[in-house]
């Protein structure tokens, strides 16, 4: 599956050795690739769904126009792509996680942690490496440079699963933390939407010396009433603004419609063996996550692509495959106990940017109560719940625009 | 791209005759289609083990293995297919959809004609086993003034029924239709019982009271009242108000909503999602079959000591062979979108109602909230064990409480 350079013997105590940093690449064996294109290609399909619209799931035209991609896509250009990056591995809290790690040229660049979510991979940023670390090739100004890690969660992509429990957002924000300290960055800053906004937002709270601040793109700002209210399914109550029922009424909806999938994963991720088995349950899975970035999809493999092309979906999708990390990423929905839209009590300085079809859009006004410390909201005009990967030159720009006033001799002036 | 056909050979069987003629049936599944299960099944790909030591993230993986390796080396599909075929089976299209069904006389000519309904994930494998005594109860410890004419229809999108091709397929549609087929077996009077899918057809055809129904009985009875609803769908505690027995069937129902209802929401929201991996891996439909007969059945978790193997097997196989993961699950589909849930109260004001009430159902309904939807009650009885599927668990127990049931409407 993959190779790492051998660690040196003899010298390298004990200690060290669990510390340690190894270059890694990735190298997937030819008849992984046999196999899966083999079970695609013999996929027993169901019947098509009795309705005309996506109200029934994934569509039967749509995934088998991405099964047909699938049988003539190339796993080895998005390999190549991933082994052109400098990958690590290193051991942190008994399990071992992947990271990129990609130093920006210029002196002073901020570094940078970002994470992924579901169903989502380090495949999400990749778009985004290039303008972050190298500014000036992309129309921005080597001040606004960063170094960056990009991790993979436990229990996705390349990083080692967990064998037991308690790898929440929690345990992986302390995690990054370590992680951070390890490649020696005293002041940084974190990045995520999704199980990233989960754990940035938890490294937030945390608040470690040398964490300056953190954006998110899927910020917890709902308050603690209406938090209740919504998860209960309760009409949209009084006095909101148009801008705050507007949010209500998503979170309502995708709670009322669109949850079952997070309900199975937090319940019985276990029984969801057909995700490991079947290349196409698997991917029907990873499509059915929200209506707007399922129409998104759905675009690419009809013909017409929006934010994303048929390689970047089967590029995360064969990611997810070749790991066989379906079961082991659900997991982490079992194991989560915070709120993903709530409140979340982060103190130390916060950006944020709300992209139209996310699944809610956060208010301002909310954001403000959310986080004491807010240094950066905006609305852009589109992108969605896959923000980096959708629409990598906006995101760039948000970065660098949230996290300027938090660079050495920024703040001074 | 032989591989992305979709229509089945039954599919094209089911356009040809709409004319209402009833024509035998009988299982009959390819030797290629046993040979590409057993083949699927040794390709299985495994995910890793759960990180816990019960099964709180669902079904464990050495517990599936282990059913799954005997699917694929030991089990013998041709016996449950042999026992099938040894019963007089049927088809016939009722509102544009093939319904396949079981019709066993009883030898005794006043036996009462009685339909009955399977659930999910079941089938008429489900029922297997209460046949012979319900139909000739002399030879079971009953009498011949017990005998019942039995009737076992397949849902719409199971088994060997037709799959819906448009929706509307909701419980109400599908009691209509059961209601045309026992008029057109010859039966103007009878009587209905399930339960899951069984006992919400039988309450609504109950509630529908069409002529000729007589009475129903369910196992699974729909009681929970509108009040009592709103507080289960806000997770709050049991209310004060409910006296210890309600109590009781409250947490249960609680627990049910927050722990158990994922498989319920996926179909509800998502059944074309959930079907791909269906239709696609034994090892995915295992896995979902099997945790509701480790959660459901008189077993604590352990369906192994209620049944072997073999029925499990029987069960599973049958929708595999029938591919109709995707096509059942949509009824979840069909009935979210018809409203209410499957415990809801349903009023039946006049028609007379049983109920038997078996330990480990979901919930065990309390007779006061049964009261206060259903106008007739004529019989309700707890038993001392069983589960959600009754009728397979404990034949004979269930068998005494169908006829109990139902011996104040033979006069």
């Amino acid at each position: 599956m993959a190779s790492e350079t051998p660690r040196k013997a003899g010298a390298a105590t004990a200690v060290a050795e669990e510390t340690a940093i190894r270059p890694f690449r990735i190298d997937v064996p030819e008849e992984a690739l046999n196999d899966l294109r083999r079970r695609i290609a013999a996929t027993r399909w169901p019947e098509r769904e009795t309705v005309a619209d996506d109200s029934q799931g994934v569509r039967l035209a749509t995934i088998q126009e991405l099964a047909r991609s699938w049988l003539n896509y190339d796993w080895r250009t998005c390999e190549t792509k991933l082994n052109a990056l400098p990958q690590f591995m290193t051991e942190i809290d008994g399990l071992d996680i992947h990271f990129i790690h990609v130093r920006s040229r210029h002196d002073n660049a901020l570094p940078l942690i970002i994470t992924h979510g579901w169903p989502g991979s380090i495949i999400e940023q990749l778009k985004i490496i290039d303008p972050l670390t190298n500014p000036t090739a992309h129309g921005a100004e080597a001040s606004d440079a960063f170094d960056l890690v990009i991790p993979s969660i436990p229990g996705h992509g390349f990083s080692a699963k967990p064998t037991s429990t308690g790898w929440d957002p929690l345990r992986t924000a302390r995690a990054w933390i370590e992680l951070m300290r390890r490649l020696g960055y005293t002041r940084y800053v974190a990045q995520g939407g999704d199980w990233g906004a989960a754990i940035t937002q938890r490294m937030g709270v945390e608040a470690p010396p040398g964490l300056l601040g953190i954006h998110t793109n899927m910020p917890g700002t709902v308050p603690d009433d209406l938090w209740e209210a919504v998860q209960a399914g309760a009409p949209t109550p009084p006095g909101l603004s148009a801008e705050e029922r507007r949010a209500y009424q998503e979170l309502h909806d995708f709670f009322a419609d669109h949850l079952a999938y997070a309900v199975e994963m937090s319940k019985r991720p276990q029984t969801l063996y057909g995700i490991a088995d079947s290349p196409v349950g698997l991917a029907a899975w990873m499509l059915d996550h929200d209506p707007k970035s399922y129409e998104l999809i759905a675009r690419a493999f009809a013909g017409n692509p929006g934010g994303l092309s048929r390689d970047d979906v089967l590029d995360n999708v064969t990611l997810y495959w070749l790991t066989n990390t379906g079961i082991s990423s659900a997991r982490l929905y079992w194991e989560n106990k915070f709120g993903f839209f709530n409140v979340q009590g982060v103190k130390i300085p916060v950006g944020v940017s709300i992209f139209p079809d996310e699944l809610y859009e956060a208010p301002r006004s909310w954001a403000e109560r959310a986080y004491p410390k807010l240094i950066h909201y905006n609305r852009l005009p589109v992108g969605g719940h896959f923000a980096a990967w959708e629409q990598p030159q906006i995101f760039s720009e948000e970065l660098r625009a949230a996290f300027r006033s938090l660079r050495n001799g920024r703040q001074a002036r | 791209m032989a591989g992305f056909a979709t229509t089945s050979e039954k599919e094209v069987i089911a356009t040809t005759v709409a004319d209402g003629s009833i024509r035998p049936f009988r299982f009959g599944a390819p030797e290629e289609d046993l040979v590409e299960l057993r083949r699927r099944i040794q390709a299985t790909r495994w995910p890793d083990k759960e990180t816990v030591s019960d099964r709180s993230q669902g079904v464990p993986l050495a517990k599936l293995r282990r059913l799954v390796e005997y699917w694929g080396t030991l089990y013998d599909w041709r016996k449950v297919e042999a026992t099938l075929n040894s019963l007089p089976q049927f088809i016939t299209d009722i509102d544009g959809v093939e319904i396949q069904f079981a019709h066993i006389r009883s030898a005794h000519d006043d036996a009462m004609p009685m339909l009955m309904t399977h659930g999910w994930p079941g089938s008429i494998i489900e029922l297997l086993k209460v046949i012979e005594p319900l139909t000739d109860p002399p030879a079971h410890g009953g009498a011949a003034e017990d005998a019942f004419h039995l009737v076992l229809p397949t849902l719409p999108g199971y088994g060997y029924s037709g799959k819906p091709r448009s929706i509307g397929w909701n419980p109400a549609r599908i009691a209509s239709a059961f209601h045309t087929l026992m008029l057109r077996l010859g039966y103007p009077r009878y009587v209905s019982q399930g339960g899951d899918w069984g006992a919400i057809i039988s309450e609504v055809l109950a509630s529908h009271s069409p002529g000729g129904l007589l009475g129903i009985h369910v196992n699974m009875p729909g009681t929970v009242p509108a009040d009592v609803l709103r507080h289960l769908r806000n997770f709050d505690p049991a209310p004060a108000e409910l006296s210890d027995r309600e109590k009781m069937a409250y947490d249960r129902l609680l627990h049910f909503y927050r722990d158990g209802f994922g498989y319920a929401a996926m179909m509800n929201q998502s059944p074309q999602t959930i079907g791909y991996a269906l239709a696609d891996s034994p090892a995915a439909m295992a896995g979902y079959y099997y945790e509701k007969f480790a959660e459901w059945t008189d077993s604590d978790g352990e369906p192994e000591r209620v049944f072997r193997y073999d029925e499990m097997l029987d069960a599973i196989t049958l929708y595999w062979l029938t591919n109709t993961g995707a096509s059942s699950s949509r009824s979840y589909w069909e009935g979210a979108q018809a409203g209410g849930g499957p415990f809801d109260a349903v009023d039946i004001p006049q028609l007379p109602v049983a109920v038997s009430v078996f330990p480990a159902e979901i919930y065990r309904a309390p007779r006061s909230w049964g009261e206060r939807s259903f106008g007739n009650i004529m019989y309700w009885n707890e038993v001392d064990k069983g589960g959600h599927f009754a009728a397979w668990e404990q034949p004979q127990i269930f068998c005494e409480e169908v006829r109990a049931a139902f011996k104040s409407l033979r006069t």
